[in-house]
This record gives C-alpha cells, structure tokens and sequence, in this order.
C-alpha cells in the first residue's frame, strides 16, 4: 500500500466529526423525490431511433441462416444488424470472452440475442423482428449442470483445450484448493457432520429495466448513455468489439434504477444500440422490456454443496471440506470469480484450522448467471452455516457459544491467507443475542415457532483488478471555483446505494464546504477518473480512500495560503461549517470561500487528485489474490419463524441484523443497505425461484410468476450497526452493501429447525418440503399430541 | 394519431399521440414527464403510479385517450401543488423520503410516494398496517420497505405536530 492510500481513521479536524457519522440526505434525493432525476430511459434526443432484439427460440442450436432483407424493406428501418456485424467476442473477465453482442453460428439459451433492428419506433422495430428469418439446426440443450458435466459433446463453448490436451467440455471453470491436511483432521474429530445442501437460482430484478441510448458524431466520437453499474468496463469492451480507440468512446451512467450486479457486465443492448448509431447516424435507444431483463440474468448461481465438518469434543473446528458444483447457465460472465469466491470466502469469521474446497462451474444453456449481491458466497454461506448448526446440536452446544469459541479474532491471517483487519463480529453476535432475547427464547418457543443464527464476512472490494495493472482502482478529482464550491469527479457509479453522497459527505468534512456547496459529477468517462464500478463491496471503501486523499492535498494549499496571510502556522488554521478559524485566535475567521481565493491566489487554479489502490494482499498461489480484500465486514443475524405444520408454509416474522461495517458514513444509509439486503436474503428461502421449464424456457419472466416481497410479505427487520473502525477504511468504513444479505438465509433455516426440528438442505422452502421433511421424522421427534 | 386533451397537474394539455398508447407513455414520452417509470409495462410493479381524480392507479394499464376529462397528477405535479398551498420546499412526503433514506436507487419511489400522498389525503392517521397495506402495489427492490414506511410515519407524525422524528434535517 502506498503512503497516500493512509490516512488513519479519525476525523481530519481533530475529535469530532461535523459531516460523516451523522444523518444526512442524499445529493441525489430530492432530484429522485421530485422525479427531477434522468435515468436511461429519461433521456430522448432529436431523431432518436428505437432498437429491439430478435431472441433465440432455442435452447442451444447452430444458426444455419439469418435473411434480413425484408425486415430492412418495412418502411421505418433504418438498420439491421446481426452477428456478422460484431462478430469479435467479450466478457467482463478478460480471460473468458466467450460473449457475442449478436450470435454468431449458435445460440447458447432460449432468449439469446440473435438480430437487432433500428427503426422510427419501436412498434416498427417489433414488426421488423417477426420479418427476420433465422434458419436453426437444434443441438442437445444441457439443462442439468450434472450432464453438463459428464457429457462433453456437444460443447455449448467452443473451448481450448487444457494444457495437458484434455478438452474442457462443459466446464467453465475448476478450482481445487487445500488448506492443510483436511483429510487428517476431520478422521481425527471426535464429532464429524456431512451433508448435501443445494442453493437455487434466483435473479437482482432491479426495477428499472436495462436501456441505452448511443450517439455517434460525425467526426467519430461515440457516446453511450447507459444503466450500467461499470461505466470502464463498458468503454473497454465497446472499444474491443466495435474496434474503435478507446479516446473516441465516452460512457456515461445516468441515475440507475437498482442493480445489485445485475448491470455489472457489458451487455448485448450496449454494443448494438451503438453500432446502430454508427451505421445510421441517428441516435438510438433500446430499452428491455421485464422479460428480456429475466433472459439477461446474470443472477445467483445454483449450487450443489457437499460439505464435511469435523470439531473436537470441546467445539472446536479442526477442518471443513467443500465440494461444489456450479451451474454456470450459457455464458461465464464473472463465473471464474464466482467459482473462486463460492470457497474463498468462506474462510471467516470462523477460525478454520484446515480447508479444501473444490468447486467446478459448468455451462448448461440456460440465461447466464453471474454476480448478485453477495457474489458466489451467499450459497457456501448457507450450506456451512447450517453445518455449523447441526453440529452445534451434536455438541449439545448453544450455536451462538459455537461460534464465540471458533471466532478467528481481529488482526489475524485466514487458513487461505486473507488478511483480517478489524472485526466487531462478537460485537455482532452480542447484540442479536442480547436484542433477540435468545437466552429465554432459543429452544424454548412453542412448537411451531423458532429462532436460528448465522454469521458470516464480506469483501470491501478486493486487490484482483480485473484486467492486470498497475494503476490505482478509484481515482478522484477536485476542482473548486471562486464561489466556494467543490467540484468532485468520481468514477464511482452510484447505483442507489449513495457512493455519490458519500464523495460528498468527505469533501464536507475534510474541506470544511457546506454539503450543499459540493456538487458530484459521476460515472462518465469523459469527465472522470477511472473507477473500476460498483461491484465487490468496493466503491465506499476505495473512492473514500481516494477522496480523503485528494482533499487532504487541497486543504493543505488552502490552509497555508490562509496561514500565510494571518501570519500563523498552517496547523492552526481549521477549515469547518462553511468558515475557515484560527486555532490560537478567535478573532480570525473569514469564509471558507475566501480562504480558497487566497488559495488560489498564492498557488494557480485549485484542484486536486487522489486515488486508492489496495496493498499487496492475498496468499501465495495461484487463485490466492480473488477475495483478497483491504478489509472484511462481518455479520450476524437471528430470525424468528412461525412454521404451519398443517400447510408447510413457513413465515419469517422478525429478523435481528447486527453488521459490522466500520465507521458508518452515514447510518441512514447503512441501515438501508442492512434492511435492502436482510429483505432480499429473506426472500430467496421461501419466495423467489429463477428456473427454466423442461425445454430451457424461462418458468416465468414476470414481476407476477418471479415473486418479490411487497411491502406485506417482509419481515419486520431491527438493523444494528456495529463499528469497528478499520485502520485502512476512509475514516474507519469497511462495506455494507452486500454483507448483510448472506447470513439470514442460514439463520431462517436453523430457525425452521428450532420450530420443528427439521433440518432443511435444499432451497427454497416450498410448503412441500417443509412438508415431506415434517412426515419423514422418526416418530420419537415428533412433540406429543402433534396431527402429524 | 390521436389529439388528446388532457388535465395533468392542472393544465389542460392537448397532445398527439397513437390511439393505443397508454397514458404511461404519453407521459413520458408525448410529454416529457419522465418521472412517472416503467418497470413492468404490464401492471405488475406500481412504478408507473400515478393519481387519477385522487387515486393511485397503473399508468401503464389506462388508455390514455380513455383518461381525458379526469384528473392526472404525477409526481412532477406534488411538488408545485404543495408551494401553490403555501407550503415551502417540497411536499411533506417527498422531503420525508429523502430525510428518512427511503430514495435508493429511486426508481420506484414517484409511485411509492404518490400511493402514500393518496393514503395520507384519505387518512391522515393511517396505522401501520395501513401503510403497508397501502403500497403493497409498489414493488421496490432496495430498501426492504422499513425505511419507506417510517418516511410515511415520519409524515404523520410531524402533521401530528411531533418534533424530531430522526431522520436527517
């Protein structure tokens, strides 16, 4: 890490803070309340044409023909393009493009992206769809990642061979990784749990639907307009496929309508809204409708879990091994990542003395999973900490005392190497405890009724770039103007979770400007340094970083320009409220406006830059930097459940959250993100389900089949936030956003146990395993009296 | 084409627009009043909510030339309604969400908040069964909803003439 990523976690003035830690309202928030604020679909310009897409019918078939000439005869055309005309492949992960922006020569699931057409609008451009015949040679479509993985032909990727010549299939992705002798140290415990756990797939749903808007000048600069939750990457890959400069490309993210990493890939809509543009010279929009965001995807992975658990007599862990398959669906997408993550991250805040997991992701045709809040660890997460609740109940031990006992500490080194800083995690499993009543209530419910437990970690961002360099992964950039206000450029992308307010908040607090006095300018790559997108937990932690480093340059030209002019040392000079103060006489004091035109004065034009990049982290192997992350947050919850034994439907009435998330910037916000994520974790056990039908159709993509809580179906949510202030954190901040999401769905589990003593492996919990598992119990569990 | 006459936010607007066309998209896109949103486009997420007479409705589900003679307000309509009123800054709902964190990403909220604007002017006192009863047809995906409800509390608490409910000021 370099000296400049430093900069201790107080507050830049001494003691108190004046902005951060305080409740404060978004930048954005009466702009959002007003309906002032322009998302994608907001922005319509002189002559716009409007673009759909023509979707494969078939699950997996070879594209024999595309003849588009009568489309392009109905009057209102302007284009058609099809694979022919992006035929150079993407992905997000540089190593694995295996995406078109159109196919070419197949199609890989029941809603891939075939042909797009530009026309007046999109009444005409739905008409000209249905003119497009595509000629298909159906292939045997994998449904199931078991056969994916046993049957190699024929291969939905067309991939190259591994170094040892053997061919890959179906496999997208194998990871073996062992932590110590495994093997030794489960046949050594005294007490072994083993079991299968399956985690389905479920998607983001963001409720603003993917669109982008592109324009393309006649001197050959193009500008994408789009809901993208990684403006760089889109710019990188645009300039890949349409082989354009990447100085002629200019990506800009509006507002965005929700995305929990859903937007985090350069998606089909972007490259051809732009390459119409090129070709028509117009400006062109397309925007999804609800069901081509379902075939777009990108959610959680299904996983099949097996997982062996061994602890001495006394509770302590001695080894965990892992085995996992991944169902991957038709594209990689993040999928090397999501492979590494489903068991690199598990490795906290339980000490695990020895490890091994082996996880293989494979391709099945269907729509393409990827990252969803929580990216590739929610699944593991669930499986283990269910685990650890059987074992607690074979220890005949309390499985909150468990986890105290196995807790990994603070300033420590995981099994596989990550680096913990700090970790408030007992802090956390003291209140849920404490504010659940567990004492008096855990075991102790009437039957029907329970509560369960779970912890979990989480990466603040990580040091794994993505793409290899060197340069840093947020950058920052200030300008300030004789009026008093600041100006901030991020990359950051605000997705709603408030990276932009929190920009704000620190050019507050450490320049002394009123909030109202800082303006942000985000997410256009015109105007903003590289941030790398809002992805991994990393956008607080590391464009925090990067503002705090920008301003302290700035306040340091402005109080020695003031210094000087009082004739004091620049440490006696404090900027704060609007006003610039003399420590050792009250009598100076001018406003802070003032002091940036001295500023200016003695130095140039004021500005500055900053930037973050993570220290050197990560164990020694190949794969041991993914998930390696400055800082970990760390979480627990308890949820109480009601179980109706008659209809097997199971409700969660209440869940306590307790998240370890540092210094919180903002506590509003930090709670929103703790209920945003309790809420959608919750929802995964017994509502949502994202499958596909026995012909790799999509079961059912609507907001009314794909069933997301309404403001009745929550459970009540008591959010607590847990500081523990991070040496390297802006201020001490570690994440938020995707932490508190894991450790509810295993807590709704092992709270069904308490209910009714039955233990459930495989989500979600539909009424009817709920009640297959109730009449598969050994008469002797059953409570006296019970009807069945 | 169709002309329209229509009563948005209280002016009488005349707009051309294709007879099929549902009021969502005569909004946004004949318009300009983009802060009505489409989540769905088939009256599954509330997002597109706005008041007609009074009450909270689908945009995306009337036929616009179906709404003429009746009331339209979208959430560009609260805002200069509360300041005609006599109020100050913006209406009492909108500057609660914002207060309370209940604007994520935002994208549901105009329907979110105009459902709340239509409860509170038919019952100033809801409970809070009431306000959850009352935008169960407004999907949002970011906040959970605790934090939207108590904006609506916060509503009803400080029309009530209770001081600091805390949120930000």
């Amino acid at each position: 890490m370099a000296a400049r990523d430093q900069h201790g976690s107080g507050a830049p003035w001494g003691e108190e803070f004046e902005v951060v830690g305080k409740p404060q309202r978004k930048v954005d928030g009466l702009d959002k309340a007003t309906g002032r604020a322009l998302y994608a679909d907001d922005l319509q310009l002189p002559g716009m044409l409007h673009a759909k897409t023509l979707r494969s019918p078939h699950a997996h078939a070879e594209i024999l023909s595309i003849d588009v000439s009568k489309a392009l005869e109905l009057e209102g055309v302007h284009a058609v393009i099809t694979g022919a005309d992006m035929p150079i492949r993407y992905g997000v992960i540089p190593w694995t493009p295996d995406e078109n922006a159109l196919a070419v020569e197949k199609v890989r699931f029941i809603g891939d992206e075939v042909a797009a057409v530009a026309a007046v609008d999109e009444d005409t451009a739905n008409r000209a769809l249905e003119l497009i015949e595509v000629e298909y040679e159906p292939l045997h479509a994998f449904l199931e990642p078991e056969e994916a993985l046993a049957r190699p032909e024929p291969a939905i990727h067309d991939q190259k061979p591994k170094k040892d010549g053997t061919p890959r299939g179906n496999v997208s992705k194998h990871v073996h990784l062992e932590f110590g002798d495994v093997d030794a140290a489960i046949d050594g415990a005294d007490v072994v749990v083993e079991g299968d756990y399956s985690f389905h797939g479920t998607t983001h749903t963001a409720i603003e639907p993917h669109c982008a808007v592109a324009t393309y000048s006649a001197d050959g600069l193009l500008s994408v307009w789009s809901s993208t939750q990684i403006t760089h990457y889109v710019q990188r890959a645009l300039a890949r496929v349409l082989e354009l400069p990447e100085s002629r490309i200019r990506v800009v993210q509006p507002c965005l309508g929700g995305a929990f990493g859903g937007k985090s890939d350069p998606f089909s809509f972007e490259f051809c809204v732009a390459k119409l543009a090129m070709i028509t010279g117009r400006p062109v929009k397309m925007l999804w409708t609800r069901e081509e965001v379902f075939y777009a995807h990108r959610g959680r992975h299904p996983m099949q879990m097996h997982y062996r658990t061994g602890a001495t007599r006394d509770g302590k862990l001695t080894g965990t091994d892992a085995r996992i398959l991944i169902d991957g669906g038709s594209y990689s997408s993040f999928g090397l990542v999501t492979t590494y993550y489903s068991g690199q991250l598990l490795t906290g805040p339980v000490d695990m003395p020895t490890y091994r997991f082996d996880s293989t992701r494979v391709f099945t045709n269907k729509p393409p999973c990827g990252p969803k809040r929580g990216h590739g660890s929610v699944q593991p997460r669930f499986a283990f900490e269910v685990q650890l609740d059987e074992l607690a109940e074979k220890l005949d031990m309390d499985p909150i005392e468990l986890r105290r006992k196995n807790w990994h500490g603070e300033h420590t080194k995981t099994v596989n190497g990550q680096r913990i800083t700090s970790s408030g995690f007992l802090e956390c499993l003291d209140l849920v405890e404490e504010r659940s009543e567990w004492k008096d209530r855990w075991r102790k419910l009437p039957h029907g009724r329970g509560l369960g437990v779970a912890g979990s970690m989480y990466i603040s961002g990580t040091n794994y770039p993505i793409y290899p360099n060197k340069m840093p992964q947020a950058g920052i950039q200030l300008s300030v103007e004789r009026s008093g206000r600041v100006t901030a450029f991020t990359g950051g992308n605000d997705i709603g979770q408030g990276s932009s307010s929190v920009v704000a908040y620190i050019v507050a607090e450490e320049l002394g400007v009123e909030l109202a006095d800082v303006r942000v300018v985000a997410a256009d790559t015109d105007l903003c340094p590289v941030d790398l997108g809002a992805y991994s937990s990393r956008v607080t932690f590391m464009v925090g970083n990067a503002t705090i480093d920008a301003c302290r340059k700035l306040r340091g030209q402005v109080c020695q320009a003031v210094a000087e002019h009082w004739e004091v040392e620049p440490a006696a000079v404090r900027l704060g409220g609007g006003l610039a103060l003399c420590l050792s006489d009250a009598e100076k004091t001018m406003p802070v406006r003032e002091a940036f035109q001295l500023a200016e004065a003695r130095f140039d034009t004021l500005g500055a830059t900053g930037s973050y990049n993570t220290p050197t982290l990560g164990g020694d192997y190949r794969g041991g930097t993914i998930g390696a992350s400055p800082a970990y947050s760390f979480t627990t919850h308890v949820a109480e459940v009601v179980v109706d034994t008659e209809t097997g439907r199971i409700t969660c009435e209440k869940v306590w959250c307790a998240h370890d998330c540092g210094r919180a910037l903002n506590p509003i916000l930090v709670k929103g993100q703790i209920e945003g994520s309790v809420y959608m974790g919750a929802a995964e056990v017994v509502m949502e389900e994202h499958g596909v039908n026995r012909f790799g159709l999509h079961a059912g993509p609507s907001l009314l089949d794909y069933r997301i809580p309404t403001s009745v179906d929550v459970p009540e949510i008591e959010a607590m936030i847990v500081e523990s202030v991070d040496p390297e954190g802006p201020y001490g901040a570690k994440e938020a956003g995707e932490g508190p999401l894991h450790s509810v769905i295993p807590a709704i589990a092992n709270a069904v146990h308490d209910a009714v003593g039955i233990r459930l492996h495989h989500l979600p919990f539909t009424p009817a395993k709920v009640l297959a598992a109730l009449d598969a119990r050994e008469p002797a569990q059953q409570p006296a009296g019970s009807a069945r | 084409m169709h002309v329209l006459s229509l009563r948005v936010n209280g002016d009488r607007l005349r707009v051309a627009a294709p007879a099929h066309w549902s009021l969502l998209e005569v909004l946004r896109y004949e318009l300009g009043l983009t802060g009505s949103k489409q989540g769905c486009d088939k009256g599954d997420c509330g997002a597109c909510t706005v008041l007609i007479d009074g009450a909270p409705r689908l945009a995306c589900l009337e036929l616009a030339a179906l709404c003429e003679e009746r009331e339209i307000t979208t959430i560009e309509g609260l805002l200069p309604a509360h300041r005609a009123a006599g109020g100050e800054g913006a209406d009492p709902v909108q500057d609660a969400f914002d207060r309370c964190g209940a604007l994520q990403c935002g994208f549901c909220q105009p329907g979110m908040m105009l459902s709340a604007r239509a409860l509170l002017n038919e019952n100033p006192r809801p409970s809070r069964s009431e306000i959850h009863e009352a935008l169960s047809g407004n999907l949002c995906r970011c906040t959970g909803y605790t934090q939207i409800v108590q904006a609506v509390e916060t509503c009803v608490a400080e029309a009530a003439g209770a001081g600091d409910t805390g949120g930000a000021s």
